[in-house]
C-alpha cells in the first residue's frame, strides 16, 4: 500500500526548507535507515532517512525546490509489507520534529492557522505568507503609516532573514570598512543563515569566522571599531552574548562619554534574542529591557522583514554602537519589503502598525505576531485596536505611544521578555506620568512569566504572552465585561 | 550552500603567512645600549612621568583629585622604552595605570593633569578621569577601567591594521594580574591564528592590587611563557632598564611588523606606590619597597649612565628644572580651569551622525 513521504521539520523553528538532492529514484528499493534525500534547513543541510521499507512509487517535489512547507508529502513509499501502517497513515520521514507526532500534522501548506488552538504548537504564529488564502492573520499587517517609504513603491516578498542579509550585504558593497564576525558567519553559512552566500561575494577577509569566544571577538570587534572600522558582530544567540556584555557596556557604550566625543565606536552587535521554541531557558532570554537601560548604545528589536532590512542598515551606519535584536521565529517569516535602491529606515521611531481607536497595543519584535492578531480578534467583537510597533527601544519613541494613548485612552503593552523593568514598565510609567489624564483606564502590561524558560511544551506556552491574553487585557482596559 | 574556494585548512587572509617570512623565535637582541642622544630623551621622558605622578599624589591628597588615581612610579621604563622604539602610526592602548603612557606618547600633561582633576580642558572635558583617556591624535587608545580589557581591544586595533593592509602594530600592556584572565587567552588564540600585528606587553609590578604574583599565578616566574601554547614567542625584559626595553621592543615590533603575528613581552618591574591612593600597603615589607627604590631605580640607572658617559650633572640638573616647571604649570593649569559646564552631562552619550 502507499504512503506519503512528508517534508520533516529538522529544526524547533523550521516552517519550510530546501529540497536539495534525492538520494532515490522512482523506483528504487529502501530500507530503514536508508538516506532518501538531503534537506536544507533554516539551519542546515541535513539528511533524511527512511523509516519503512519499501519501493519509492513517486517522486512528488522535484530536487532543488525551495520553500517546501514542512509536512508537505514529498513522495509516495510502496510499504512491502502491507499489515504494517495504517490506511493512509502519513509515514515523516525522520529524523522527527522535537513535538508530539500528533502535533506535527496541523502545519500544512495553504492552510490558515488558527490561534485559537489549544496546541503548544510552533506553527501558530507563522503564517505561511506566501501561500495562506487571506484571512485574519493570512499576512502580517502592512505598514498603514510609513512615510519613510514614498507613496506607491514596489515591494517584494522577502523573508525576515534575506532582509538582514541583505541589509548587511547592500552595505558591505557601499562601505569597504563593513565587514562581519562571529560563529559560523562565513563558511557555515550562519548558524541561522543570516549571513547566507556573503562569504561568496565579500570573501574571508571581510566574512569572519571566530573561535567561540564571545568575550574575546566582542573585544576585538570594539577594539577594530575604535580603529575606525565598521564591524558587524554576531551572536549566535543574545544568550551567549552574557559573556561579552562586558565589552558591549563598558567598552562599546561607555567609551565616546569617557573620552570627551573623541573616540567613537561604530559597531552592530546582532543576532537572535529572546525566546526560540523548546530550548530552554539558558537559550531563551529576551535581554530587550537589559540593553535598553543602557545610555551610549541604540537598541532596535524589529518584527517586519521591512525593518529588519532599513533598520539594520541604518545601524551600520550609526556612529553610536547599536544593539540588534533579532527573533529566530520571525527569521523565516515573508513580509512585504520596498523595493528600492537604498531602504533606509530611521532609528528611533515608532511604527503604527495598525490604526485604531479603543484601545493601544504597544509591542515590539515578535511581540507584534500576538499583538496584530489579537487586534483582529478585538475588531470583531467589535474594539478597534491601535497597534504600534516600537521598532526601536532606545531611544524610545514615547511620543508615538502617547499620542496614541491620548486619542484611545487606554494602553496595553506587550512582550516576552521578563515583567521586573521591562520595557512595558518603562512605558506604562511614562504614559502614566505624561498621560494621566488622558487614560480611562490604569495602564496594563503583559510579559513573558517571572521564571526561567521551561522546556516542556505546555509550560514553555504558559511562559509567553499569547493572543488570549492580549484580547483579554485589551478587554479589561476596556472595562468589556466579559473580559478573563 | 557552500563556495568552491572552501577546502578545509585552505588559505584565508586572517591565517595566511607571508612567504618572505620564516616563522618562528625572534632574534635575541643584541647588548642593550642607548646612544647619549636616547639616554637624554629617556631620562627625560622618565623623569616627566616621575615628576607627574608625584605632583597627582599631592593633588590626590589636597582633595583636586578624586576617586581612583593609580600612579606609575618605579614603572617608568617600561613605557619610556617602549615608545622609543615604536614608530608614527603605531598604536598603544593599556588599562587603568596610564598616565605614563599618556605622557610618553606626547599627549600634553596640562591636559592630562586637568582631566585627574576633572576640569573641561582634560582630554576627556572631565568626563573620563585618571582611567579614561584618549587620543586619537597620538594613536593612544586609552585609558580602559577593566581589567584585562586591552588584551581583545588592542588585538582588535592590530585586526584594523591587517584589514587595511598597513604595517603599523599596536602595543598592548596589561599588568601581571589581567594575564590570568579569560579574555586574554580568547586573544591571545585569535591574534595568533588571525597573525594579528599586536605585541601584548605585561608589566608585572609583581602585585595585582595586594596580591603578589607568586599567590596568584600559576608558574608565576614564567609569565612570558603564557602564549606558548598558542604560538606566540615571549621574553623576559628588565623593565627597570630603559636600554633592555628598548632593545626588546625594537626586536618585537620587528618581528611583529614582519607578519608574524604576536609577541609577549613580560616586562619585570616594580611600582613604589600603593595600587590606588588608598592602598593600605599592608602585603609587602617597606624594606622591600626600600631596596627596589635604591637599587634598582629605573631613573637612578640612566642617570648613572648618563654621567659614566661623561654628561655633566649640570645638564641633567637643568633637566630636571624644566620638567618640574613643565608639571608645575599642568599642576597649575589643572586647577585653574573650569570644571566642566553642567550641559556636558548631557553631551557625548550618543554620536552625532556623519
Amino acid at each position: 500500500m502507499p504512503t506519503d513521504i512528508l517534508m520533516p521539520a529538522l529544526s524547533p523553528t523550521m516552517e519550510e526548507g530546501t529540497l536539495a538532492k534525492w538520494h532515490v529514484h522512482e523506483g528504487d528499493t529502501v530500507q530503514t535507515g536508508d538516506v532518501i534525500a538531503e534537506i536544507e534547513t533554516d539551519k542546515a543541510t541535513m539528511e533524511v532517512e527512511a523509516i519503512e521499507d519499501g519501493i519509492i512509487q513517486s517522486i512528488l517535489v522535484p530536487e532543488g525546490t525551495e520553500h517546501v512547507p514542512v509536512n508537505q508529502p514529498i513522495a509516495v513509499l510502496q510499504l512491502e509489507d502491507d499489515d504494517v501502517p495504517a490506511e493512509g497513515g502519513p509515514a515523516v520521514a525522520t529524523p522527527q520534529p522535537d513535538v508530539e507526532p500528533a502535533q506535527a500534522a496541523p502545519i500544512s501548506s495553504g492552510q490558515a492557522v488558527s490561534t485559537e488552538q489549544p496546541a503548544p504548537d510552533f506553527g501558530e504564529i507563522q503564517p505561511e505568507v506566501e501561500t495562506a488564502p487571506a484571512g485574519p492573520q493570512a499576512a502580517p499587517a502592512e505598514p498603514t503609516a510609513a512615510p519613510e517609504v514614498p507613496p506607491g513603491t514596489e515591494t517584494v516578498d522577502i523573508t525576515v532573514r534575506e532582509a538582514l542579509r541583505d541589509a548587511m550585504a547592500e552595505e558591505m558593497r557601499r562601505d569597504g570598512d563593513v565587514f562581519v564576525m562571529g560563529e559560523e558567519v562565513a563558511e557555515y553559512q550562519g548558524a541561522y543563515k543570516v549571513t547566507q552566500g556573503l562569504l561568496e561575494e565579500f570573501g574571508d577577509r571581510r566574512v569572519i569566522d571566530t573561535p567561540i569566544t564571545e568575550y574575546g571577538f566582542a573585544g576585538i570587534g570594539v577594539g577594530a571599531a575604535f580603529a575606525g572600522l565598521r564591524p558587524i558582530v554576531e551572536f549566535m544567540t543574545w544568550n551567549f552574548a552574557l559573556q561579552a556584555i562586558d565589552h558591549i557596556i563598558n567598552s562599546a557604550a561607555k567609551t565616546l562619554y569617557m573620552s570627551g566625543g573623541q573616540m567613537h565606536c561604530s559597531i552592530v552587535f546582532r543576532g537572535p534574542n529572546g525566546a526560540a521554541a523548546r530550548v530552554a531557558a539558558q537559550h531563551s532570554q529576551d535581554f530587550s529591557s537589559v540593553y535598553a537601560q543602557v545610555p551610549g548604545l541604540k537598541v532596535i528589536a524589529p518584527y517586519s522583514a521591512a525593518d529588519a532590512k532599513g533598520l539594520l542598515k541604518a545601524a551600520i551606519r550609526e556612529n553610536t554602537p547599536v544593539v540588534f535584536l533579532e527573533n529566530e521565529i520571525l527569521y523565516g517569516q515573508t513580509f512585504p519589503v520596498p523595493k528600492l535602491d537604498d531602504f533606509v529606515l530611521p532609528i528611533g521611531k515608532a511604527r503604527i502598525a495598525r490604526p485604531g481607536r479603543d484601545v493601544t497595543l504597544v509591542s515590539y519584535s515578535r511581540g507584534l505576531a500576538y499583538t496584530i492578531d489579537a487586534a483582529e480578534r478585538l475588531s470583531e467583537e467589535g474594539i478597534d485596536a491601535e497597534v504600534v510597533d516600537l521598532r526601536t527601544l532606545r531611544p524610545l519613541d514615547i511620543e508615538t505611544v502617547l499620542a496614541s494613548v491620548r486619542k484611545t485612552n487606554r494602553i496595553v503593552t506587550i512582550e516576552e521578555g521578563w515583567p521586573v523593568c521591562s520595557v512595558g514598565s518603562e512605558i506604562c510609567a511614562q504614559v502614566t506620568a505624561q498621560a494621566f489624564d488622558y487614560l480611562d483606564a490604569p495602564p496594563l502590561k503583559i510579559t513573558g512569566a517571572d521564571v526561567p524558560m521551561p522546556y516542556a511544551a505546555n509550560l514553555e506556552k504558559l511562559a509567553l504572552p499569547s493572543v488570549e491574553l492580549v484580547v483579554s487585557a485589551a478587554k479589561s482596559v476596556c472595562y468589556r465585561e466579559d473580559a478573563a | 550552500m557552500t563556495s568552491p574556494s572552501l577546502t578545509p585548512g585552505a588559505a584565508n587572509f586572517w591565517m595566511e603567512q607571508k612567504p618572505s617570512v620564516e616563522p618562528g623565535e625572534p632574534v635575541p637582541p643584541a647588548a642593550p645600549t642607548l646612544s647619549p642622544e636616547d639616554y637624554l630623551t629617556a631620562y627625560r621622558n622618565m623623569l616627566l612621568i616621575r615628576r607627574f605622578e608625584e605632583k597627582a599624589g599631592q593633588l590626590y591628597g589636597m582633595g583636586y583629585i578624586g576617586g581612583f588615581c593609580h600612579l606609575y612610579i618605579g614603572q617608568e621604563a617600561v613605557v619610556t622604552g617602549m615608545m622609543m622604539a615604536k614608530k608614527d602610526g603605531d598604536q598603544v592602548i593599556t588599562s587603568y595605570r596610564d598616565h605614563g603612557h599618556m605622557l610618553v606618547v606626547g599627549m600634553d600633561p596640562k591636559g592630562v593633569m586637568a582631566e585627574l582633576t576633572g576640569r573641561q580642558s582634560g582630554y576627556s572635558k572631565g568626563k573620563g578621569g585618571s582611567m579614561h583617556m584618549f587620543s586619537v591624535e597620538k594613536g593612544f587608545y586609552g585609558g580602559h577601567g577593566i581589567v584585562g580589557t586591552p588584551a581583545p581591544l588592542g588585538s582588535g586595533i592590530a585586526f584594523a591594521n591587517k584589514y587595511r593592509g598597513n604595517d603599523n602594530v599596536c602595543s598592548t600592556f596589561f599588568g601581571e594580574g589581567a594575564a590570568n584572565q579569560g579574555q586574554v587567552y580568547e586573544s591571545f588564540n585569535m591574534a595568533s591564528l588571525w597573525k594579528l600585528p599586536v605585541i601584548y606587553i605585561i608589566e608585572n609590578n609583581h602585585y595585582a592590587m595586594g596580591t603578589s604574583v607568586e599567590r596568584a599565578s600559576a608558574q608565576a616566574k614564567e609569565l612570558h611563557h603564557r602564549g606558548m601554547a598558542f604560538g606566540i614567542p615571549g621574553r623576559e625584559v628588565d623593565g627597570m632598564d630603559v636600554a633592555a626595553v628598548r632593545a626588546a621592543g625594537e626586536e618585537a615590533l620587528a618581528y611583529v611588523r614582519d607578519g608574524n603575528g604576536p609577541i609577549i613581552l613580560e616586562m619585570q618591574t616594580y611600582r613604589y606606590r600603593g595600587h590606588s591612593m588608598s592602598d593600605p600597603a599592608k602585603y609587602r615589607t617597606r624594606e622591600e619597597v626600600q631596596d627596589m627604590r635604591q637599587h634598582h631605580d629605573p631613573i637612578e640607572l640612566v642617570h648613572k649612565r648618563l654621567t659614566d658617559l661623561g654628561r655633566a650633572e649640570d645638564e641633567l640638573k637643568v633637566i630636571d628644572k624644566d620638567i618640574r616647571a613643565i608639571v608645575n604649570e599642568a599642576a597649575q593649569f589643572a586647577q585653574d580651569e573650569p570644571q566642566p559646564d553642567a550641559g556636558e552631562l548631557w553631551t557625548d552619550v550618543v554620536a552625532t551622525k556623519g
